[in-house]
């Protein structure tokens, strides 16, 4: 078995790959090699593998039902029996309603994630491919979203849409995707011009299948940086929406707004608001610690050290 | 002849993640007045000899020398105050290209003023008229209107002219040429030349001129260091350069285009690994 | 320089000035973006499901009223017209009648405006003091305790939930060490007592010269105001180092200590000037970011700005007011955006 490895090991490492296949898997490799020496990118990456298992085997690890309400027994502090993390104003156990709300998270996070960098690229690179008057009108609405603070937008979004997960999903897309077109935009003009590209194009290779097969496979990587820094940030805004009633709505176990919930009771029942925040803080600062790891790795030319 | 500067076995090297690099490996010269040539391709160690003298490698690159010695001071005991007061006013140093050694945001007569003004207490009026005379003695004309331009506003041989005066506003003794003329068009290169040698032969100073050019070189200095791999391997004078015994030189000369000896094919320079471990030639007296 | 000729020689000429073709350029795009702005909340505005009508005479109107109100908002006009009649109204000033408070729009907003914009005045001003020297020592002793420092502060900053920063802040300080004051931005003992001159209390209490409320009115900004403060003091430290550690890699940095300039000197003198421009535009962001991030600290210390006023608003489905706001939070990006730009064409001599 271990022979087996090591000969794997081998094929992966080998300075002269024989394939194109094999030297993908080789850069993937060292870049994972890379990655591994990073230990702070390690510990995030951990902490959201533990997040995604806890979302996905929440009915099994969650000591009680989050819905259940027990008033005889609520506002219990930490530690108290039966209930790690207390309960909260309706008798809920609060490390049951977390584990379900990773669900929540992930749920938006995941879908934001999809969504946002897809429009992002896909106008980015009309944009900066077809050039002329497209790429001015492409751009221009680029920039007035920009020039909106996204989360006054978000806001105004949910008003019009009306609350829910669904619907905060979509506000936060909306604010989301500028940043994204303008990067696409950015790569692929610089793509477009480099004489590859021309070379393809004297072997007839049409619009469609330069931007799909030859610019899109580039703008990947620093779309992948850019999203996981920005995972962050969608929990963040996710978060935000739920504490303003905007987002999940009750009895939904969404984070924010179980901070919501728990505000009422701060100055007397602190454990509330308070763990619910924790959870938020240590899954945005896994994204974050991920994320400049995955930069280190992808696009080096940003990295701070 | 007592040597300005005398450098015994000098070492830099750059501590990294797999392992010490050495960019220069135990060198030996000595510098009186006279233009002294530093010649080897592209990190051969020439530019860090350069920088190390001034002890300006940057951590976590360190300098190691039995003694850096200028009139019998060992720069390398110096603190860090007092090795202050060696750059600028002792020795002094060119870099390659104007474009980036100035600054972009200041206009040229503040960097020269307050070149002047490090070493000496004079007033502003006065570094100013010195600082326009110093341009005039480096060939620029309306010095006036130059001293309020910007650096984007020169063109690169003028950038490099306003730098040489910049660096030897303070009358050093020494001044180091980090390929000065490398950046510049050529039809410039033989003006900025000559204007640094009147210069440096007017003041009695000793130059250290870095290049990669060894035509340039053999014209325009007195004696010449080859280096390779941070080593000394050859040095002569620079009108006997055709004469140099090592194959290395002799691979650089030959991979050359001549017009006296015109050639359908140049020569590759063939490089033994041997060359690498001799050790290095002193070139001190 | 020669390259500039060329672009102006291809462009077609207008018989201007260069200033003023500058300014006429920067207006028509501030009114391009404007205008979109206008159009993404005017369709935000159509695609409600709040009848406008409704909202306006109430569920017992006859079907006559319910008809004249309606012909009243050119509601049967194309919904072009409409677009243009809702720009000429936010051009003149008019958002409409708010719903909850049953004022104009304007108005409000006039009267909320400056509490928001003490708050992050202070903010910024707390994390360009603090965020700058910190990014700038984390670059030059880069990997020292300072630095890591640096970092975990960053990290930290963007990772944390602001509201929740809030509410803990609040539990700390105000619930158990007493040491600030709580939600509003007054004490009861205060309130109403100052004159109102430019709608900023330090300001307002510092013209009437009542220190105490001044004090009063400083403990209870102090809290939201670092809160809010620390999150562009972790964006701004760590743009600061960045631009710094570009800075200090560069040839003019060694031609300074070649001169024999002290490290002190080559850092502040010739370094940091270089990075002043690329930091008035990120200050510039930050502060437009803060006005953002007011929204939630607003709530959480119960202060009465505009991003309370948004929310409110929004909860009560009082749609006139939240377009308002949304435009004049909009309008404030906007035009820090501009601003910014006229600094960077002001300090950089290359953008001549």
């Amino acid at each position: 078995m271990s022979q087996d490895t090591g000969t794997l090991r081998d094929w992966l490492l080998s300075e002269t790959p024989t394939s194109r296949r094999q030297a993908r898997w080789a850069a993937a490799y060292k870049g994972w090699l890379t990655l591994r020496a990073n230990h702070m990118a390690m510990a995030g990456l951990a902490i959201i593998v533990l997040l995604v298992a806890l979302a996905l085997f929440a009915p099994w690890i969650a000591p009680h039902d989050p819905f259940v309400q027990d008033l005889g027994n609520r506002l219990q502090p930490l530690g108290s029996e039966g209930h790690i993390l207390g309960t909260d104003s309706l008798g809920r156990d609060i490390l049951s309603r977390l584990i379900w709300g990773a669900r929540i998270t992930l749920y938006i996070v995941a879908l934001v994630a999809l969504i946002a960098p897809i429009a992002g690229l896909l106008v980015g690179t009309v944009s900066g491919y077809a050039g002329g008057w497209v790429d001015v009108i492409l751009m221009r609405i680029t920039d007035i979203f920009l020039a909106f603070p996204r989360l006054v937008l978000a806001l105004a979004f949910v008003a019009a849409l009306g609350a829910g997960i669904e619907n905060a999903v979509l506000a936060i897309s909306l604010t989301a995707w500028p940043p994204y077109a303008r990067m696409a935009r950015a790569e692929t003009l610089t793509i477009r011009s480099s004489d590859y590209i021309s070379a393809i194009r004297l072997q007839g290779a049409g619009p469609l299948r330069i931007i799909v097969k030859h610019i899109w496979p580039l703008c990947i990587s620093s779309l992948i940086v850019r999203v996981t820094l920005d995972m962050a940030g969608i929990i963040l805004a996710a978060a935000g929406l739920g504490f303003l009633g905007l987002g999940a709505q009750p009895p939904s176990p969404e984070w924010g707004a179980m901070i919501s919930e728990g505000r009422r009771f701060i100055l007397d029942h602190w454990w509330v608001a308070t763990m619910p925040g924790l959870a938020i803080f240590t899954v945005s600062l896994a994204f974050n610690l991920l994320g400049d790891g995955l930069r280190d790795v992808l696009d080096p030319k940003d990295s701070p050290q | 002849m007592t040597p300005l500067l005398d450098i015994k076995n000098l070492w830099v090297k750059f501590p990294t993640r797999t392992g010490v690099v050495e960019a220069v490996r135990g060198i030996s010269f000595s510098l009186g007045r006279e233009r002294l040539g530093i010649v080897g391709e592209s990190g051969s160690g020439k530019s860090m000899t350069g920088r190390a003298i001034l002890r300006l490698i940057r951590p976590p690159g360190i300098i190691e020398a039995d003694h850096i010695s200028l009139h019998d001071q060992d720069l390398l005991s110096l603190s860090e105050a007092k090795m202050r007061a060696i750059r600028g006013q002792k020795i002094s140093m060119v870099m390659q290209d104007p474009k980036f050694s100035l600054n972009p945001v200041m206009t040229i007569g503040a960097q020269l003023i307050e070149a002047h003004r490090l070493h000496s207490k004079s007033s502003r009026a006065e570094a100013r008229t010195k600082a326009i005379e110093m341009l005039e003695a480096v060939s620029i004309r309306d010095p006036e209107r130059v001293m309020k331009a910007y650096p984007h506003e020169m063109s690169g041989g003028m950038g490099q002219r306003i730098m040489i005066a910049m660096m030897l506003i303070p009358n050093p003794e020494i001044l180091i040429a980090d390929e000065p003329t490398s950046a510049l068009d050529v039809s410039v290169q033989g003006q900025v030349l000559s204007i640094m040698d009147r210069l440096v032969k007017e003041r009695g100073m000793g130059l250290i001129f870095i290049s990669h050019d060894l035509n340039l070189v053999s014209q325009f200095c007195d004696r010449v260091l080859i280096m390779y791999a941070g080593r000394i391997v050859e040095v002569c004078d620079a009108d006997k350069l055709h004469q140099a015994q090592h194959p290395y030189t002799r691979g650089l000369l030959g991979s050359l285009p001549r017009f006296d000896t015109p050639r359908a094919r140049l020569d590759v320079l063939q490089r033994d690994p041997a060359w690498r471990e001799a050790p290095s030639v002193e070139a001190r007296p | 320089m020669s390259t500039s000729n060329a672009f102006v020689k291809r462009q077609p000429r207008l018989p201007l000035p260069p200033w003023l073709r500058g300014l006429v350029v920067t207006l028509l795009s501030i009114s391009v973006t404007m205008l979109g702005l206008l159009f993404v909340t005017f369709v935000i505005g159509r695609v409600m499901p709040i009848d406008p009508v409704l909202a306006v005479v109430g569920e017992r109107a006859t079907e006559d009223q319910y008809n004249a109100v309606f012909l009243e908002l050119g509601l049967d006009k194309p919904l072009i017209v409409q677009f243009f009649y809702y720009v000429w109204d936010v051009v003149r000033g008019d958002f409409g009648t708010s719903l909850l408070t049953a004022r104009p729009v304007a108005d409000d907003i006039a009267r909320v405006f400056p509490a928001t914009f003490e708050l992050a005045t202070i903010g910024i001003l707390f994390g360009c003091l603090l965020g700058v020297p910190l990014g700038v020592i984390a670059a030059v002793r880069r990997g020292s305790w300072i630095d890591q420092i640096a970092r975990v502060v960053a990290l930290v900053g963007y990772s944390m939930p602001i509201f929740w920063l809030g509410l803990m802040g609040l539990l700390l300080f105000y619930g158990i060490l007493g040491w600030v004051g709580g939600p509003g931005r007054q004490g009861i003992f205060y309130e109403d007592m100052i004159p109102s001159v430019t709608g900023m209390i330090l300001l307002d209490s510092a013209i009437a010269g009542d220190w105490g409320a001044f004090w009063d009115a400083f403990s209870h900004i102090v809290l939201p105001a670092s809160i809010l403060g620390y999150y562009s003091l972790a964006y701004i430290s760590r743009m600061t180092r960045s631009f710094m550690l570009e800075q200090l890699s560069a040839e003019y940095v060694t031609t300074a200590r070649v001169k024999g300039m002290s490290e002190w000197a080559v850092i502040w003198r010739h370094a940091f000037r270089n990075i002043r421009v690329q930091l008035i535009t990120v200050i510039a962001l930050s502060y437009a970011n803060l006005l953002e991030g007011s929204v939630l600290t607003e709530i959480i210390f119960s202060w009465p700005g505009i991003g309370s006023y948004i929310t409110t608003a929004l909860l009560s489905a009082d749609m006139n007011a939240v377009l308002g706001g949304t435009v004049v939070v909009g309008l404030v990006f906007i035009c820090l955006n501009v601003f910014s730009d006229l600094l960077y064409k002001i300090f950089d001599p290359r953008s001549k």
